[in-house]
């Protein structure tokens, strides 16, 4: 790669002062995210896989280290609206419409009336939620809202997509339709996406460059760039590639663990 | 309709123990009443009746209880007596055109109701004021809170008559004004309270939505946490307007108003009339429950609409 990665951590480290004393939720992170990269971190809870992606989209403070999102620091990112954030929960306003809540932040940015129909409908195709737009979300599945999520976050046309463990509370046959969507959506957009997750078939499954952490302190235990396809229908999990990634994925997350099992 | 059993045992259990109270509590001057129209009782004089018990009284004047359930100027009047006279002072008015005379509890419903209301809108200003100071101001908070708690530890009774006579000082004249504030007083906290807590509902994933918008402060207030605070704003309002009206009746109490139905509780009393004071308590209490309802229908309809309820 000739071009400058769109995000680049050196020696990150997170220490966050507790009642309990210091806990060192990120520690030593480096780690270069090219453009169109799908990344997915995963890791047993509390390895800091969303503590660093939080520290991406600015929502916290590393302790030391350096960390540039576009080039810029994460905070000019998120002043420039660089990335589109989806939370594990859709946290869809309840007295929104689907559509009214994917114009919620194209209101706040302050995109003109008719520039935010085009971007609703649009967003509301990719996400294949077209004629959704007036339901309210309680008229919606689980699967659906967190598709409106996602649209939300794709409406205003960030380059970067930072989705912490999105599909985590959903099950399995919604979460493989998901999965598929998801990847034809990068396809097409050709969006940089950070991925959280603790799914090990998911990471494979969807990633370009699978990131395997550990807890206590949280750090990078190894980093796996799939030789996958981009194409990649749901069979390929059956691949012996596909396998024999897992099988890696799985030892580091062992070698990680393997003090306090 | 499910509900209508359940609700009308309460309803005859309260009618059965008050008239089963009619009878001890009128007995004594019910007996005082017939000695004075010539009739022998059992003790003979009022001195020796005092040193025996109601009950014994009933049940050795077996023949006077009837009287305790018929009198002009009960301890404790029956439900149908209150009934009649709270009829004869409204429904009854209001049929012969005399809707809006001083006799009238329709008339003195209206003065009341007029300062709750202006003390409801002004409290509720006040709490949603204060409220939104508190959530986006750590000095207010730490400042203002206690204050409001303390506000509402001090007797009512003891300061509306102070409120009053400030009032007048600043050459106040109209009575509304007064009344409205002591009203006020005690419906700005609830509403502030419950908009402290609905405004800092939203969860914190919510308002890290919004920091990833670069969203300002005040576009978070409108497009988040004033929706999210709207189910604890009428949760409040119900309490609120209640503590309005309370507020108002006390504020009519010692200030020598001749309106309102606070006012016809202390004439009542100075008169010695009570079936007015049953009267009126019970027109405060439907008007209390008119307020509530009313508020409760606009909550339930409007969180519908916002796809809040439940």
């Amino acid at each position: 790669m000739t071009t400058a990665p769109v995000i680049s951590s050196k020696g990150l480290d997170l220490t966050f002062q507790t009642g309990d004393g210091p806990v060192h939720a990120l520690r030593d992170i480096s780690l270069d995210i090219e453009k169109g990269d799908f990344v997915s971190f995963i890791g047993p809870s509390g390895c800091g896989k969303t503590t660093f992606l939080r520290v991406m989209a600015d929502l916290e403070q590393p302790t030391a280290g350096d960390i540039t999102v576009n080039g810029t620091s994460p905070e000019a990112a998120r002043k420039a609206r660089a990335y589109g954030y989806v939370f594990q929960a859709a946290g869809l306003y309840p007295w929104r419409t689907i559509g009214g809540n994917i114009r919620l932040p194209l209101e706040i940015m302050g995109y003109d009336r008719a520039d935010q129909d085009a971007r609703v409908s649009r967003v509301l195709e990719l996400v294949e939620l077209g004629g959704f737009e007036k339901k309210y979300p309680w008229q919606l599945s689980g699967g659906m809202q967190q598709r409106a999520s996602i649209a939300r976050a794709l409406a205003f046309d960030a380059d970067i997509l930072l989705m912490d463990e999105p599909f985590g509370a959903l099950d399995e046959i919604v979460r493989d339709h998901l999965n598929e969507q998801l990847l034809k959506l990068w396809a097409r957009t050709n969006k940089t996406i950070c991925f959280v997750t603790h799914s090990i078939p998911e990471a494979v499954y969807l990633s370009t460059k699978i990131v395997v952490m550990s807890p206590r302190p949280g750090r990078i235990t190894d980093v796996i760039d799939s030789p996958l396809p981009k194409e990649r229908p749901l069979e390929i999990r059956d691949s012996p590639e596909f396998i024999e990634i897992a099988h890696r994925v799985r030892d580091g997350l062992r070698a990680g663990h393997a003090y306090d099992v | 309709m499910r509900n209508a059993l359940p609700v009308l045992t309460v309803l005859l259990a309260i009618v059965a123990i008050w008239y089963a109270a009619v009878a001890p509590m009128n007995i004594r001057v019910a007996l005082d009443q017939a000695q004075r129209t010539g009739a022998v009782l059992e003790p003979v004089t009022a001195l020796e009746r005092q040193e025996v018990s109601v009950w014994m009284l009933m049940a050795r004047n077996a023949e006077h209880l009837s009287t305790t359930y018929a009198m002009d100027r009960p301890r404790l009047p029956t439900p149908v007596q209150v009934g009649t006279e709270l009829w004869n002072t409204t429904g009854d008015m209001v049929l012969n055109g005399r809707g809006m005379s001083k006799r009238s509890l329709v008339y003195h419903g209206w003065i009341t109701l007029q300062s709750t209301l202006w003390g409801f809108a002004l409290g509720t200003t006040l709490g949603i004021l204060g409220a939104v100071a508190i959530v986006y101001s750590r000095v207010v908070d730490m400042s203002l809170m206690p204050w409001a708690i303390i506000s509402q530890t001090v007797p009512i009774v003891a300061l509306a008559p102070m409120i009053i006579v400030v009032a007048s000082q600043l050459g106040i004249q109209d009575r509304i004004v007064p009344k409205a504030i002591i009203s006020a007083y005690l419906c700005y906290f609830p509403v502030l309270v419950g908009m402290v807590k609905g405004l800092r509902s939203p969860a914190h994933a919510q308002l890290d939505l919004l920091k990833t918008y670069n969203a300002s402060g005040f576009q978070a207030f409108l497009k988040l946490r004033l929706p999210s605070s709207v189910p604890y704003l009428f949760t409040s309002l119900k309490v609120g307007i209640a503590a309005a009206l309370v507020g108002t009746i006390v504020g009519e109490l010692p200030t020598g108003a001749i309106s309102g139905l606070g006012a016809r509780i202390l004439i009542g009393d100075q008169f010695g009339t009570p079936l007015a004071i049953w009267a009126a308590l019970l027109a405060a209490a439907i008007l209390a429950g008119l307020l509530v309802t009313l508020l409760d229908v606009t909550q339930k309809i409007t969180l519908r609409r916002m796809g809040m309820s439940g």
